[in-house]
């Protein structure tokens, strides 16, 4: 089986800081992959150089065998590389139905009634149990709800590549367990990779954990190995006496 | 932009058009031919609309749009003798290549680099006209020959300079440019267009190419303002530089902030609100921009979105 996402070399600075510092990285299709790191190692940059938001600095990004460095971000999103915002960035003045509606439009390329984009629309709300909102304008849902709507945004675009930038951020428990069997359901069908902070959620649901630090890649294998890895531990919880 | 209520929309725009039509049976000649020239505006109105009230892009340049349409049409019975319908669509197509143009080079900028790109352009448009006078006829402008302006079908004539059939060919144009206007915003489109304005880089995330939505934007918004141009040369047969100036960019402007951005019958309730309310004070005082002033100062304090845009957001929020 080749990745569905390979990265070569891929490098990002600011100013003197590598954000992103040569990584090499490869996920395989079906995965559901999570990043973890501590604060400034570089996941968001990562990800945005991936899903285009940000050009490189040099090396790769390869999709399902193209490479896609020098493709804009939309076409990016149209070959199937879809990114939720890490700063919810819903469109506040519109329904969450017509939220949805954008996502649901751009990808009906056979089916062009109104019927289709209503039912797509519908579909995607009712995943992520906004249905009975779809009307409240946006910017009056709740925080957590508002991250659902963005969930619901990049199920829209039916995506092979799903990247979440920590989904659970100011979600209930209650609403966090919704999730898990959420993106459980959405990695039946794509591939999934999470930047996430809350561990439980990380253990339950990665199938491999990639630890970002300063930039570069520190370790990478399961939960397991992960959790038992003297480096990760170090980079968390600082150097043992 | 949301999809319910497609019949009361409707309904309410061609109860608009209805009565504007009835208004041509009961106006006084002096507020008939006033209305007449309001309707036209309120297409250049309606078309900067489209870009600002929709896209969120705020030109300062659309009286090019508006001169393109204006000069297309008006030289080209002038110069060339051309009948009213072909003076008209070289009017049209004038404003759309030029807002293709225009919209090729300014969309690379964005907010105050974009207003000050529009409005250098305009002032070289501006300043073209000033500079072939030879042709334009310059600052002085030049008046489209009565005869010339007649619509000939086969054997029954109509002359845009006879009150009613200006007024109505006025209507024709506006009707069609407002249902035009409604049938683009509640669509797919439209829904695009407003996701750009709220956030664009959201919308290039959910894959949308940005940049020729935009772009299609300008031209829709350009060549709906020629239309405005070419049918004031056509109907009012004046051809002026005036019209080319800053003013008139500034003039769309205006009135659809006051009669509300992103309301499709806004700009039709802000051209009128400030022709009548210039009309009415210019009787009383020769001040009358003071109290013009006073007025928007006021409207801007209590009416911030506009007249239309403030009723939708505070009673009828159905409004498109």
């Amino acid at each position: 089986m080749t990745p569905l996402l390979i990265t070569k070399g891929l490098s990002r600075s600011f100013g003197g800081l590598r954000a992103v510092d040569n990584v090499d990285f490869a996920l395989m299709p079906g995965e559901i992959r999570a990043l973890i790191g501590p604060n400034g190692a570089g996941k968001t940059t990562f990800v945005s150089l991936v899903s285009g938001r940000i050009q490189p600095s040099s090396g790769a990004v390869v999709f399902d065998g193209a490479d896609v460095t020098g493709l804009p971000a939309y076409v990016r999103v149209r070959r199937g590389i879809a990114y939720t915002f890490q700063i919810t960035s819903v469109f506040a003045n519109l329904s969450a139905y017509d939220n949805v509606a954008l996502p649901v439009q751009r990808t009906l390329s056979d089916n062009r009634s109104k019927g289709a984009v209503r039912d797509g629309v519908m579909t995607a709300l009712e995943r992520t149990g906004l249905a009975e909102r779809a009307r409240t304008p946006a910017g009056q849902l709740s925080y957590g709800h508002q991250r659902l709507l963005e969930v619901a945004m990049g199920l829209a675009l039916k995506p092979r590549l799903l990247i979440l930038d920590e989904p659970t951020q100011g979600l209930a428990d209650s609403e966090i367990d919704n999730f898990i069997t959420l993106v459980r359901e959405i990695a039946e069908n794509a591939t999934v990779l999470l930047i996430e902070h809350n561990m439980p959620v990380v253990m339950q649901l990665a199938d491999r954990i990639t630890v970002f630090n300063a930039g570069k890649i520190l370790a990478e294998g399961t939960p397991e190995q992960i959790r038992e890895n003297a480096a990760v531990q170090e980079a968390y919880l600082g150097t043992a006496p | 932009m949301s999809e319910a209520s497609p019949a009361k929309a409707y309904g309410l725009h061609l109860g608009v058009i209805a009565l504007l039509f009835l208004m041509n049976f009961v106006l006084p000649d002096y507020y008939h031919g006033l209305l007449a020239r309001i309707m036209v505006l309120a297409v250049f109105a309606m078309g900067y609309n489209i870009l600002f009230g929709y896209v969120g892009l705020l030109s300062l340049g659309h009286a090019m749009f508006f001169g393109a349409g204006l000069y297309g049409a008006g030289l080209a019975i002038i110069q060339l003798g051309w009948s009213v319908p072909a003076a008209f669509a070289a009017g049209l197509a004038c404003g759309a290549v030029l807002s293709l143009i225009i919209g090729l080079l300014a969309l690379r900028t964005t907010g105050v680099a974009f207003m000050i790109v529009t409005m250098m352009f305009a002032q070289v448009f501006y300043l073209l006209i000033l500079y072939f006078a030879t042709w334009t006829g310059g600052d002085q402008g030049q008046v489209v020959p009565q005869p010339a302006r007649v619509l000939n079908f086969g054997a029954t004539s109509l002359d845009l300079t006879n009150p009613t059939v200006r007024y109505m060919s006025a209507l024709v144009l506006f009707s069609v440019v407002l249902l035009t206007t409604l049938a683009i915003v509640r669509s797919r489109y439209g829904r695009v267009l407003v996701a750009i304005r709220e956030n664009e880089e959201r919308t290039k995330m959910l894959g949308f190419d940005t940049f020729s939505n935009k772009l299609l934007a300008v031209a829709i918004s350009g060549t709906i303002c020629a239309a405005s141009g070419a049918a004031y040369a056509l109907l009012f047969g004046y051809v002026g530089s005036n019209f080319a100036s800053v003013q008139y960019s500034i003039l769309p402007l205006l009135w659809v902030l006051l009669g509300g951005a992103a309301t499709t019958l806004g700009p039709l309730i802000g051209t009128l609100f400030m022709y009548y309310v210039i009309d009415i004070t210019s009787g009383y005082t020769s001040a009358y921009l003071l109290i013009v002033g006073v007025a928007l100062i006021l409207l801007v304090l209590f009416f911030p979105k506009g007249i239309l845009g403030t009723i939708r957001q505070r009673w009828l929020r159905w409004l498109p």
